[in-house]
């Protein structure tokens, strides 16, 4: 595969032609990218200005939108910035990220908000669409200003309190009836803290065993429980984050057979890892929520295969060493995930046989890009879209080192594990921010600021 | 063995080891110089993330009556505030050329963390974490039930284990190192355990410990108990509504008057109580049963002392740290 730029070009000038990908791992095609679209599709295309990329093999996608992201900035700059971050994201397959409220300060403002919404802008690798807090500083007592955030530059649609739970029954309902008045959603952490004050992993036979506090299945699913029948009360939109119980599943199963407008999400390694690695107390396998049953892991991958899980969301939360090289229960929660989200989500679901690329594409972009209302992502690999793609080489083998990811956070569960699926190239606005699988150049987007 | 991290992955080989060689060990306790010269020259430190003068001073009297070299390093650090990390802490001792570390920690897990990480390269010795395990405490009560069993069966103690026992542990085994390494050793080791708490105090997942389960003390007694083991309650339990009130529990729970006088109406002449103290009398126990000669409290802190020089012997009597480098060496080459 050719990487060479052609020469004189300014970068959002850039123009490929990629011969021969399958689209959604179906129908193979030449596409033809310039002016931050796809210009043509079909087969034997050619173009003296493009730069001519050999996609034999790979499959294109629709750049990957991550409705769950923790960028870190601002105020925790030594775990995670907005350019590393960024850049992993590019790297992972992805045109599109949602950075959690959860930063210091808070994103509760228009301010902090546009904040990161400019440092996005400024990095180039990725559209970074802020997620508002629900709360003032995250604390679950007062509104933060949700309309102030909505007419931003940063245009927050999506709005969480993620790594706390609003748990107050009467600002749940109000945030969830507030937000219709701009079409927002409210993404829940469900956690019900009484029942997981300490809590440490999964409540079950393995903390039994283990004398590590247990985080019930239970405080999970009651809040949900709850929250799907404010959302019908109130006619709203609800968005449940990162799902990790069968019993879950359920009640999710259930509200959408009765109509309630809700979305959920589970993350790749929710789909994969199991309690049972607890045993090793190593704190990389430390997470909120935690690693639950094998039981629960079949439960959401059919949960996905069957649309009762709508999208992937990574929780890429990375942390700085000394929060991981602790006892565990000094340790931090939470896991890298940005540039293994694709690779495993191939090896659980798309190599098990329970989804196609085509299902691929649905669950990791077009649903993520609908939930959080990004208007040009999330499209039809087709002529006229706007050029935000993914190529993939699912036949590759790769082994996961930490050490060479591009996030600023070493701590990923799967160290050392061999995966399948590499991403040989991003296109984000028709330039390649990622080439031959490894960082190109952003998006300038001085023009546009 | 290279450390002493838990009774569950203990296997029946070892454990019988350590209680033969800690039938050795006793016999120091008895002479007029209570000294062996097995371990002069080793360090043996003292980790202290959690206030034990009980264990700390065990552990010490066993590594003098080897005549190891003792530190204690009572860490700074809670689950509150911090301080140094386990892991500067861990390579600060390496850095002192410790040949083993004792540590007792609030936190699960932290001994293990210590063994496996990499910080250090001395032989660890699991003193109690969180609410994990208590390896060598576990070790202390089969040995006392060892003696008692097979005085009762008119066998050597040498090479037993306790096949046939019947054990009851009552109290808090929600939060108890104590009753989780005492439930893996006893199984290896051949026993029958009944666990007998309010359902409260159990962990969701007990169903599978090899074991039985019991919310009625009387009713576990009736069916007959050799060795009756009570924990240490928290009367601050009540406040996160475990159970009502101390008085409750002690009516239900503890090993009272009246239970201690059952045992003779039950016929169950033979039975020990124990307890791995510190105890609440009038709580889990009652001063007359805690008094009684049916009570192993102080053979248990004498037996202590024992076990611990056995675990500390075993894990350094052969090889040095620089024999142990050595082999390292040669088998990563």
């Amino acid at each position: 595969m050719s990487s060479a730029n052609p020469a004189g070009q300014t970068p959002n000038a850039d123009r490929y032609l990629l011969r021969g990908a399958a689209v959604l791992g179906g129908e193979r095609t030449d596409l033809l990218i310039g002016d931050g679209v796809i210009l043509e599709t079909g087969t034997g295309l050619s173009d003296a200005r493009a730069a001519v990329l050999d996609a034999d093999g790979l499959v294109v996608l629709p750049g990957m939108v991550d409705v769950h992201t923790h960028l870190r900035e601002p105020g925790r700059e030594d775990a995670e910035t907005v350019e590393t971050g960024t850049r992993a994201a590019a790297l992972g397959g992805y045109t599109a990220v949602h950075a959690m409220a959860n930063s210091s300060p808070v994103a509760d403002t228009a301010g902090v908000v546009e904040q990161v919404y400019s440092l996005g802008r400024a990095a180039g690798w990725v559209d970074v669409r802020p997620v508002g807090a629900v709360t003032v500083g995250l604390a679950g007592e007062q509104l933060a200003e949700l309309g102030a955030m909505a007419d931003s530059r940063a245009r927050v649609r999506m709005f969480s309190d993620d790594g706390m739970c609003v748990h107050d029954p009467v600002l749940m309902r109000r945030a969830l009836e507030y937000v219709k008045a701009f079409d927002g959603v409210i993404a829940q952490h469900a956690q019900e803290p009484r029942l997981t004050a300490g809590a440490q992993m999964n409540e079950g036979k393995v903390s039994a065993v283990l004398g590590l506090t247990g985080w019930p299945a239970v405080a999970e699913e009651a809040i949900i429980a709850r929250d799907v029948l404010l959302a019908q009360h109130v006619d709203s939109r609800l968005h449940v984050c990162h799902v990790s119980t069968a019993g879950s599943v359920d009640i999710i199963r259930w509200a959408k057979a009765r109509g309630i407008k809700v979305t959920a999400e589970v993350t790749p390694h929710h789909l994969w890892l199991t309690e049972d690695l607890v045993r090793s107390y190593d704190p990389v396998y430390k997470v909120n929520p935690p690693l639950r049953s094998d039981e629960d892991v079949t439960a959401l991958r059919e949960a996905v295969a069957d649309g009762t899980i709508d999208v992937i969301g990574t929780d890429h939360a990375p942390h700085p060493s000394e929060a991981k090289e602790c006892e565990w229960a000094q340790a931090a929660m939470g896991m890298t995930g940005l540039e293994t989200a694709l690779s495993v989500v191939q090896h659980t679901l798309v190599e098990t046989g329970m989804i196609s690329w085509a299902d691929f594409a649905r669950i990791t972009s077009a649903t993520p890009a609908r939930i959080g209302q990004l208007q040009d992502q999330g499209r039809l690999v087709a002529a006229g879209e706007p050029a935000n793609l993914v190529l993939v080489d699912p036949a590759a083998r790769w082994t996961v080192d930490p050490a060479a990811m591009a996030t600023k956070g070493r701590n990923s569960p799967f160290a050392g594990r061999e995966l399948p699926g590499a991403v040989k190239a991003t296109f984000f606005r028709g330039h390649a921010t990622v080439l031959d699988g490894a960082l190109n150049t952003p998006y300038d987007f001085a023009g546009e600021l | 063995m290279r450390h002493l991290l838990s009774t569950e992955d203990l296997g029946r080989g070892d454990a019988v080891r350590i209680l033969d060689t800690a039938e050795e060990m006793s016999a120091v306790g008895d002479r007029e110089v209570k000294k062996l010269p097995a371990l002069r020259g080793r360090t043996v430190v003292n980790l202290f993330f959690e206030d034990s003068t009980r264990t700390r001073i065990s552990f010490e009297a066993a590594a003098k009556r080897l005549s190891a070299d003792v530190i204690n390093f009572a860490a700074k650090g809670s689950s509150v505030s911090k301080g140094e990390s386990l892991k500067d802490t861990a390579q600060t001792l390496e850095a002192m050329s410790a040949d083993a570390v004792v540590i007792r920690h609030w936190a699960s897990g932290a001994p293990q963390r210590l063994a496996n990480s990499g910080w250090i390269d001395a032989a660890v010795v699991n003193a109690g974490d969180g609410t994990h395990e208590h390896p060598t405490q576990a070790l202390l009560d089969a040995f006392t039930m060892r003696r008692h069993w097979s005085r009762l069966n008119r066998n050597a103690s040498t090479g037993a284990d306790l096949t046939g026992l019947r054990v009851a542990i009552a109290g808090d085994v929600l939060h108890s190192r104590v009753a989780r390494s005492n439930v893996w050793l006893l199984r290896t080791l051949g026993a029958s355990v009944t666990l007998v708490a309010p359902p409260t105090l159990l962990p969701v997942g007990v169903e599978h410990w090899p074991c039985e389960v019991s919310y009625d003390l009387d009713s576990t007694l009736a069916k007959g108990v050799d060795a009756m083991m009570m924990l240490r309650v928290q009367a601050e339990r009540m406040n996160a509504s475990f159970f009502p009130s101390a008085r409750e529990y002690a009516r239900r729970w503890g090993f009272d008057d009246r239970r201690l006088a059952s045992l003779d109406s039950l016929g169950l002449k033979d039975t020990i109580i124990m307890h791995p103290g510190p105890m609440n009398r009038g709580l889990e126990i009652s001063s007359a049963a805690a008094d009684s000669p049916r009570s192993t409290v102080l053979a248990q802190v004498r037996n202590g002392v024992s076990v611990r020089m056995a675990a500390l012997y075993l894990l350094l009597s052969g090889d040095t740290r620089e024999e142990r480098n050595e082999l390292t060496k040669v088998s990563s080459s």
